[in-house]
């Protein structure tokens, strides 16, 4: 089961990786859901896997973690709430400047200058 | 004794922000008045807070009284009692700015966000548990992409998605490192930590390595530490000049956080991790120090070089915070003091000065600008606290930090000064071009516009920096007392009554 889960997180976080250096929004915010997908089972991996246990002390030999699964809720939430964020960001800028591109035109502070 | 009084920087402005959104969302002077109320009172409860830790020590909150370390705590100690000071002190000119420039005015929601973002920052200084400052550095990364954004124009919305993008890699290599953290020591509360890390077994050391490399990564991200400075000029230059001030203690954030881990957690004489902060930090701080510096040389508009003098002023203090020893830091209190008041200032005056000037190019003049007496002279006086040159703190707090260095590092002492002069003339040239070339030139400047508010404000934090260069003796001799807690954090670990409950 280690191995199983150790290549998931691997490759969840190399495709992760890959996408968020793409140069269009739409990808960019698919890596970072794998990313987050893959930060989400490594939270929960890092109360040891364990396999029919009571979440409990005492109780047998070993016993499965409950506190990372509300550390993998929390995290879940959040970055649910950051896509959520960052998808009408995008949206918001493509339709007001006609592109999904991520880069920058060069040294171009328009905003700056829109101020006076 | 402070009791329920230290999650009040948390819960007060959370409670003002919803207040705003429910009640009072299309009355702006109402949320005028809630927000400069709330931080009125952020700033009381604050010198409360650090009157408490001064005479008291340090002293634990538990929400829901859970017992440490399987509850979450808030820590009071000196260190986070003046970070939340310094906090709440630099809130209420920049409200007043907001108020007085109109800005609050372009968005409905400047108001509530300004609150989320104090309650983000406060409540990540006074936390003292890992992966609850991992849930508050989101709340104030959140409030800062709004804030950001705020005003709209689709530079600035582009210029937001890369800020978000980059934190939220940033978020993910934070949990990555607070799972490590856990599956190696099974805790994750600041005090447990640093109690239980000296006896660790000596095979983790290794993760334990990796472990505080990725957690001083994260927030070299957020204190915009060379390699990872680059998303910060964009952010900076495309916010609004207002917000762009009050992120200024959004990256001593990032410094509060690499001092508290790296002072507490892992403290030079912890065997697995040793000097390996103090390798990559220092030589990092002064990579960033210089890059800051040729940057405020080299910056085409005036909200970049701003944003350039920040990260030279973060690179200063990284500098001093990754030597680790108690001069360094008490030392780097001092100029995070100092840099924070000032960066902020001088977003305000360039702010002043690019909403009356056509353009924010510097390589270009333009005719002159309403009010340029004025106006020039608070740049004069801010330009002067950002490079460091007497009378202003900035020098003080550089000359703290050279003097800890001396007679070890040849290399600091030369780094910091050439730097300082590289700024000095960055400074001037900007100065020289946007109010001495402009009067060459025939048009006739604007009306002035009253704006009282923002020039208060601006003096506001100018006075700020005054009174700390006056008060500099009493303000050193309090940090390092601060810094002798840090570096004996007995008091921090037995205030969190592991174990014990409330």
């Amino acid at each position: 089961m280690e191995a199983l889960v150790a290549i998931a997180i691997g490759v969840l976080t190399a495709v992760g990786l890959y996408l968020t250096l793409r140069l269009r929004t739409f990808p960019v915010i698919l890596g970072l859901t794998m990313l987050s997908y893959a930060v989400n089972i490594f939270l929960f991996t890092s109360g040891r896997l364990t396999q029919n246990r009571a979440p409990i002390i005492g109780t047998g030999e070993t016993y499965a973690d409950p506190l990372p699964q509300a550390l993998v809720l929390t995290a879940i939430v959040i970055s649910f709430g950051m896509t959520a964020v960052i998808m009408i960001m995008a949206i918001g800028g493509f339709l007001e400047s006609g592109h999904d591109r991520v880069n920058m035109a060069e040294g171009n502070d328009e905003a700056a200058e829109d101020r006076a | 004794m402070m009791g329920h009084w230290i999650i009040a920087p948390v819960v007060l402005p959370a409670f003002i922000a919803g207040l705003m959104v429910v009640a009072m969302r299309n009355d702006l002077l109402l949320k005028r008045v809630a927000g400069v109320t709330s931080i009125v009172l952020l700033n009381a409860i604050a010198l409360a807070l650090l009157w408490s830790a001064s005479t008291h020590g340090p002293q634990v909150y538990f929400l829901g009284d859970w017992p440490a370390p399987f509850g979450i705590v808030l820590v009071l100690d000196r260190l986070s009692a003046m970070m939340v000071t310094l906090l709440a002190a630099l809130a209420l000119p920049v409200v007043l700015y907001a108020i007085g420039s109109g800005w609050d005015a372009k968005g409905a929601h400047f108001h509530p966000l300004l609150q989320f973002l104090l309650m983000g920052i406060g409540g990540a200084f006074l936390t003292g548990d890992a992966f609850n400052l991992f849930v508050f550095f989101e709340i104030l990364l959140i409030a800062s992409y709004g804030l950001m954004i705020h005003g709209g124009g689709s530079e600035r919305t582009r210029a937001g998605i890369q800020y978000v993008a980059f934190n939220l890699i940033g978020s993910s290599l934070f949990l990555f490192a607070l799972a490590l953290t856990y599956s190696v020591t099974g805790t994750l509360n600041i005090a447990d930590l640093a109690a239980k890390l000296p006896s660790l077994p000596e095979g983790d050391a290794a993760l334990l390595r990796v472990t505080a490399v990725l957690l001083i990564l994260v927030f070299a991200i957020k204190g915009a530490l060379v390699p990872l400075q680059f998303w910060l000029p964009g952010t900076y230059a495309n916010a609004p000049g207002v917000v762009a001030a009050m992120f200024a203690v959004m990256t001593k954030v990032g410094a509060y956080a690499t001092l508290r881990f790296g002072a507490m957690v892992f403290p030079p004489d912890l065997p697995a991790t040793g000097m390996l902060l103090h390798a990559l930090i220092l030589p990092a701080g002064l990579v960033t120090l210089v890059v800051g510096a040729v940057g405020v040389l080299g910056a085409t508009t005036l909200p970049r070089l701003v944003a350039f003098g920040g990260i030279a002023s973060m690179g200063t203090a990284f500098t001093a915070i990754g030597a680790f020893t108690p001069a360094t830091t008490s030392a780097a209190l001092y100029y995070i003091l100092h840099s924070t008041l000032a960066t902020a200032a001088m977003f305000l005056v360039a702010d002043l000065v690019t909403r009356r000037r056509t353009h924010a190019r510097l390589n270009e003049t333009a005719p002159p600008i309403a009010q340029s007496g004025l106006i020039s002279a608070l740049f004069m006086a801010a330009a002067i606290a950002m490079a460091g040159m007497p009378p202003l703190s900035g020098f003080l707090g550089k000359l703290l930090i050279l003097d800890a260095f001396r007679g070890q590092e040849a290399l600091v002492w030369t780094v910091v000064l050439v730097s300082s002069f590289l700024m000095i003339l960055g400074y001037a040239r900007a100065g020289s071009t946007l109010f001495w070339k402009a009067s060459a030139l025939e048009a006739q400047p604007e009306e002035p516009r009253a704006e009282g508010l923002a020039y208060t404000a601006t003096i506001t934090l100018l006075v700020g920096l005054a009174a700390l260069t006056v008060l500099a003796g009493p303000v050193t001799g309090w940090l390092d007392e601060t810094t002798g807690n840090l570096y004996a954090p007995q008091g921090y670990i037995a205030a969190a009554r592991l174990g014990q409950g409330g």
